[in-house]
């Protein structure tokens, strides 16, 4: 093939000098931050483990073992769905939480207790529960989401919008089922639902780490499919992607993830907003191989750390969940800022 | 060969694209023109399956475009639009990598390495090839995409008003590479252009539609002619031989 005799570019002869930046010196970069992230995260959950245990290990390290697992199938449950769910719309804003799946679940698991009433709900299993709630919330999310993003002309700010009139709405009609249910119910609600990190939920900690992995496990597996995606939809499509079907697997896999972290821990925001633009910013690659692992390690590092200095240093005195929104919060509000002025 | 069996696109009551059926040659450049809203790039979208019929059919040597498998589709026919947006932080070099996807499925072979390598230098973009696509120019940017679309190396590559944003150096520049892609590799080029003299000189043959319908069709002998022009464009052109190509002046 004989080289192209026109277009001769100023800029291309300029920058002759760049071509021998290799690939290894991009790849060294990820093996370092992914390296760093592991440190981190290895001293986090130490530091959480050993902190003041004053030495009754015996009953101090099983409880304490149990809560790294929550919180370790927590941050790789919101890390694993914000990322992909970022790919899918094309932005670095929206996370499934804003766009309100985690009001939805919310709301699906009070409907079942005001469906059910308190006996009903008494001779089901806790699992069940879960298994039903997320089953609910799978079909739920998919049909709901998938038509809200298959107008490809709706732009970023109608898709916020879209997501916080969904989550109010949401959230207001899960409050009137409180408010018109009788107390015995709603104490049975207050069991089920009133998760937040003081005080996890862990009967189904089991049962929501297999699906963790299970769902994480088929995001991975689809991590080139999400490379292609992250150049959108058209392009996607013209490169072999049946757009539709891969939208709709994303969406069922995000709405398990999301099941999985709201019933141990309750809604939490903005945490998926941090953790994946934080892996994005160190990674500075598309590659969902290793974003995805990049965002786990984050949210699990920044939710044992946090919890260990909310237990010791803090007192109690406040709440994982609460420093997340206000710290996510105010980094949404910059990326909004930031977007709209570019 | 492509054929568009009574492709039909509506919008509420505005019909878009009005029952067009048409058969592309296995190789050349055809050049689809026409104004603003004719419904060009409508068709193009429509063919390619990226934009869903209201009604009709493509195949593409034999393959059901609208129904057969995306993948195998991909590896057949290739789109170029307009929108080049991305969040991601990509290199040339990795954006030319998807145009393997198709054909690797995200594992690239040595053949694909090759593949990839030959695209950039067929576009003049090896000394580029580490740079982030948002750190480009333009110009660049197209002629990155472009060889996202050679890399892919598919028998029929359709693109959407290519020569957007580019200045008569870069434009063409690209103009003489698609037509020794259809020259040297026997492929089918399939592009919507705005100007009607790099139609005229770079067409095997030249599509003109109006109002969602094709009006005009044939060479550009034919078709780079005053009367033709004026049914097209509704405005007077002049026409031009000039060192063997037909130009048209419409500037006053």
């Amino acid at each position: 093939m004989p080289p192209p005799d026109v277009s001769v570019d100023p800029v291309t002869q300029a920058t002759g000098a760049s071509r021998a930046a290799p690939a290894h010196r991009r790849l060294s970069r990820v093996t370092i931050v992914l390296t760093a992230l592991s440190l981190v995260l290895a001293a986090s959950v130490t530091l959480f483990l050993t902190w003041d245990v004053g030495g009754h290990w015996d009953f101090a390290l099983p409880r304490r073992l149990e809560q790294v697992a929550a919180l370790a199938v927590v941050g790789i449950a919101v890390a694993v769905s914000t990322v992909v769910f970022q790919t899918l719309t094309q932005n670095r804003i929206l996370t499934p939480s804003i766009m309100g799946f985690d009001a939805l679940y919310v709301l699906l698991a009070t409907t079942l207790v005001f469906v059910l009433g308190s006996r009903g709900v008494a001779q089901i299993p806790d699992l069940a529960m879960f298994g039903l709630s997320t089953g609910l919330l799978v079909v739920g999310a998919t049909l709901l989401y998938r038509w809200v993003l298959s107008d490809q002309s709706r732009g970023l700010y109608t898709l916020v919008l879209v997501g916080v009139i969904a989550g109010t709405l949401f959230s207001s009609f899960a409050s009137f089922m409180f408010r018109v249910m009788n107390p015995n119910e709603f104490a049975v609600l207050m069991d089920e639902l009133l998760a937040s990190f003081n005080r996890l939920d862990t009967t189904v900690l089991g049962i929501a780490a297999v699906v963790l992995l299970a769902g994480s496990f088929a995001a991975f597996r689809m991590r080139h499919t999400l490379d292609v995606l992250s150049l959108g939809r058209e392009k996607a499509i013209a490169l072999g992607i049946d757009h539709r079907r891969t939208a709709t697997r994303l969406l069922v896999i995000i709405a398990l993830l999301v099941a999985v972290s709201t019933a141990l821990v309750g809604p939490i925001v903005f945490l998926g907003l941090l953790v994946a633009n934080l892996a994005y910013q160190l990674t500075r690659t598309h590659r969902h191989a290793v974003n995805l692992v990049a965002a786990s390690l984050i949210a699990v590092a920044a939710l044992t750390l946090g919890q260990a200095l909310l237990e010791h240093v803090l007192d109690f005195n406040g709440t994982l969940g609460s420093i997340i929104n206000l710290v996510g919060g105010v980094y949404f509000i910059a990326l909004l800022v930031k977007e709209a002025r570019s | 060969m492509i054929t568009l069996d009574a492709l039909t696109k509506s919008y509420g009551p505005a019909t878009v694209v009005d029952a067009v059926s048409l058969e592309i040659a296995d190789a050349g450049v055809t050049s689809i023109i026409g104004p603003n809203g004719a419904g060009k790039s409508t068709l193009l979208s429509l063919a390619s399956r990226i934009l869903g019929a209201d009604a009709g059919g493509v195949t593409a040597d034999g393959v059901d475009v609208l129904n057969a498998p995306s993948r195998a589709v991909a590896t057949i026919l290739s789109i170029l639009r307009q929108e080049h947006h991305t969040t991601a932080r990509i290199t040339v070099r990795e954006l030319v990598e998807f145009g393997r996807f198709p054909h690797s499925h995200g594992r690239l072979t040595p053949e694909c390495r090759a593949a990839v390598a030959e695209a950039l230098a067929y576009c003049d973009l090896t000394d580029l090839a580490e740079r982030p696509i948002h750190q480009l120019s333009g110009g660049q940017r197209q002629r990155a995409y472009v060889a996202m679309v050679l890399a892919q190396d598919t028998h029929y590559v359709l693109l959407d008003e290519p020569l957007n944003n580019l200045d008569m150096v870069h434009a063409t520049a690209l103009m003489r590479l698609l037509r020794r892609l259809a020259d040297e590799r026997g492929k089918s080029i399939v592009l919507v252009l705005h100007d009607v003299n790099y139609a005229s000189a770079y067409s095997d043959r030249i599509i003109a539609m109006r109002d969602g319908a094709v009006i005009q069709d044939g060479p550009p002998s034919l078709v780079i002619a005053e009367d033709a022009l004026e049914a097209v464009y509704g405005m007077r052109f002049r026409v031009h031989e000039l060192d063997g190509d037909r130009v048209a002046a419409y500037y006053r």
